[in-house]
């Protein structure tokens, strides 16, 4: 289902982006501004940066290195491949980076799903990130979608409501920790956006046969909806163009499907205590559709709770005899198997629900023997030949 | 013919959602609450009544919810109907945000925000009851600084998610030292946090009232998390 871009960009209500659309101010200047009132610092994005277009024209910059890993709950907790792929390929890319102990969860999972926060409390994690990030030197790069959109709203709210910096700020100073705002709230889906050509250069196998579909995250562009990448040569700029960016620069075929917009079902709380609403709105409205409209071999997201939901939903719907069956994975997993990873010591698939060995195979990857060496390896943990796997064993 | 009663076409429930009435007096102090906070006046410029929110939010397929009743009744200024919303619906919205495709810039997801936080706040009977079977998670996020951890990964919490749940559990210790981030050979965190780290989240938790708000929803939880937060804080010499 081709996307009718050249219709969409005829509509009269079509917008242009560049400075004089009213919505493409940017923050920039506020940030700054409350810099030189000293109400806070900013940490600046380090050099060297790569410039990428959002959705009404503000330039973002998006660092290659020196970058510090805001972890996710879900991801390091449930679907650990997904941020050792994110870490593996800026490895292997030769980027330098931070994965801190001085870091805690966002929380915004917890404040969406049951509200028991408020303002303060949040902007007060969120800014007590940011420092610690600071105080080492590196850059925070934020690899959920929520903590993401999160700080996003998070930043608004503190850039306009001069009392709840201060309210903020007190506590800083409890906490002997200097008031820090990034340049930039850089999600780790922009930083392969960005990188998505150096991935490519070092892609070792063959996605020109594989066919995804893109289920792009809502917290990433629905939240503050200015601050999400968009570029023209991707669905013509009129869906963000993170994830489909890479896909697309690793060879693989990106397919369409109605339901693109809708929410993959998560729903915080539901996810966790209400899971039948879950279920059924991840596979009737996303995967049915996709494999009835598109019929992927993957699907690919880039935030924690869309990878979870797409993926664990399935298991239940087959055994209704529904038309699912597809795995689903984050891009940053998919990039690195292109560029060789293993797709158990590095891409920790063992993790995920929905079959993705056929998937596999088509990549021309033998997941039997990688799983037999899997298990080499877990003998040598379990025989006390060692304690842990580290990166030098998992090539 | 109380107020409830002589407006009962606009509800759901003319008991407001099952739970026992209140006076108005207390639904307006309430509303008041939501209307006071900061956040708002940004989430709400009026309403077309278009129906763009509605065609865009899960929820809405899936309960009788409806993003643009919220904000029609914000609006209006309706107390009895922002309550009743509060006493029911606010739970069953998924908090994606797709409402924000507002041609107003309403943010309908963002008023539930506030209206939950009110609810909870008050200890109302809906918070009380959508957060029943959630303890768990919250005693998790705001002990430990991560929301979910690889423990919780067990068959009987997870038979939906298929066969690998189980193998997850019986593997955990070995999996996650097979990972080669050393911060995730965690198995009761997402990721390794520092204590001092830990300590100063506490702070925050104490010093801008969201511990407090635990109580009004979970008083055992309340306890417990107070009890673990203060020994940890006094064990490293530190005053709340």
């Amino acid at each position: 289902m081709p996307i009718p871009v050249e219709a969409l960009l005829k509509k009269k209500e079509h917008f242009d982006r560049g400075p004089h659309d009213p919505r493409s101010e940017d923050f920039h200047h506020e940030l700054f501004e409350l810099e030189e009132q000293g109400e806070w610092i900013v940490s600046r994005v380090p050099e060297p940066f790569v410039p990428v277009e959002t959705k009404y024209g503000v330039t973002k910059k998006i660092p290659k290195a020196h970058l510090w890993h805001h972890k996710s709950c879900g991801q390091c907790g449930h679907i650990p491949g997904y941020s050792t792929s994110i870490f593996w390929v800026m490895r292997k890319l030769g980027y330098d980076y931070n994965d801190p102990r001085d870091q805690t969860s966002c929380t915004a999972w917890n404040y969406y799903a049951s509200a028991t926060s408020n303002a303060a409390a949040q902007a007060a994690v969120a800014i007590r990130n940011f420092a610690a990030a600071y105080e080492t030197g590196y850059f925070p790069l934020i690899h959920c979608g929520t903590s993401y959109g999160h700080y996003k709203e998070v930043r608004e709210e503190l850039l306009h409501h001069r009392e709840l910096r201060a309210q903020v700020r007190e506590i800083m100073d409890k906490l002997n920790k200097p008031m820090v705002m990034p340049e930039e709230i850089v999600h780790y889906s922009e930083w392969f956006y960005a990188m998505r050509h150096e991935i490519a250069a070092l892609q070792v196998r063959d996605f020109s046969g594989i066919a995804a579909t893109v289920h792009p995250a809502c917290h990433y562009y629905k939240l503050v909806e200015g601050d999400a990448i968009y570029d023209p040569d991707v669905y013509g700029g009129q869906r963000t163009a993170v994830v489909t960016g890479v896909a697309e620069a690793l060879g693989a075929e990106v397919r369409n499907y109605s339901t693109w917009f809708d929410c993959c079902g998560f729903g915080f709380r539901h996810i966790l205590v209400q899971r039948d609403f879950t279920r059924s709105f991840a596979t009737l409205r996303k995967i049915e559709r996709m494999k009835e409209e598109a019929d992927p071999d993957v699907v690919l997201t880039h935030d924690t709770g869309c990878v979870t939901t797409l993926d664990k939903s399935q298991f239940a719907a087959m055994a209704h005899g529904r038309n699912v069956g597809v795995p689903v994975m984050s891009e940053a997993q998919f990039a690195a198997l292109a560029m060789g990873a293993h797709p158990y010591k590095v891409c920790q698939l063992h993790w995920h629900s929905a079959d993705y060995r056929p998937l596999l195979e088509k990549m021309g990857i033998d997941w039997e023997a990688a799983w037999a060496e899997f298990q080499q390896d877990l003998k040598r943990l379990e025989s006390g030949e060692k304690q842990y796997l580290t990166w030098d064993d998992v090539g | 013919m109380t107020a409830v009663e002589n407006r009962s076409a606009f509800y759901k429930n003319p008991n407001v959602a099952g739970f026992d009435d209140v006076p108005y007096e207390e639904k307006e102090r309430l509303i008041g609450l939501v209307k006071a906070d900061m956040r708002f006046p940004d989430y709400l410029y009026g309403c077309y009544e278009c129906g763009i929110c509605v065609a865009a939010c899960p929820s809405a397929r899936f309960y009788d919810f409806s993003p643009r009743r919220i904000a029609q009744a914000a609006a209006r200024d309706d107390v009895e109907l922002m309550y009743q919303q509060m006493q029911e619906d606010v739970w069953e919205c998924s908090q994606c945000f797709s409402c924000v495709r507002c041609p107003r810039g309403n943010n309908p997801g963002g008023i539930i925000t506030v209206l939950r936080e009110v609810a909870v706040n008050a200890g109302l009977a809906s918070a009380r009851e959508a957060l029943e079977g959630y303890s768990r998670i919250i005693y998790k996020i705001m002990s430990t600084g991560t929301q979910v951890s690889p423990d919780m990964l067990q068959p009987d919490a997870f038979p939906d998610w298929g066969p690998e749940v189980k193998d997850v559990s019986d593997n955990l210790d070995m999996w996650r030292r097979a990972l080669p981030p050393e911060t995730l050979h965690t198995t009761s965190t997402g990721w390794d946090v520092d204590e001092r780290t830990l300590l100063e989240l506490y702070l925050i938790w104490f010093h801008t009232g969201a511990l407090d708000m635990i109580q009004e929803v979970d008083e055992g939880l309340h306890m417990i998390l107070q009890e673990v937060m203060e020994e940890r804080l006094e064990d490293a010499g530190i005053e709340v």
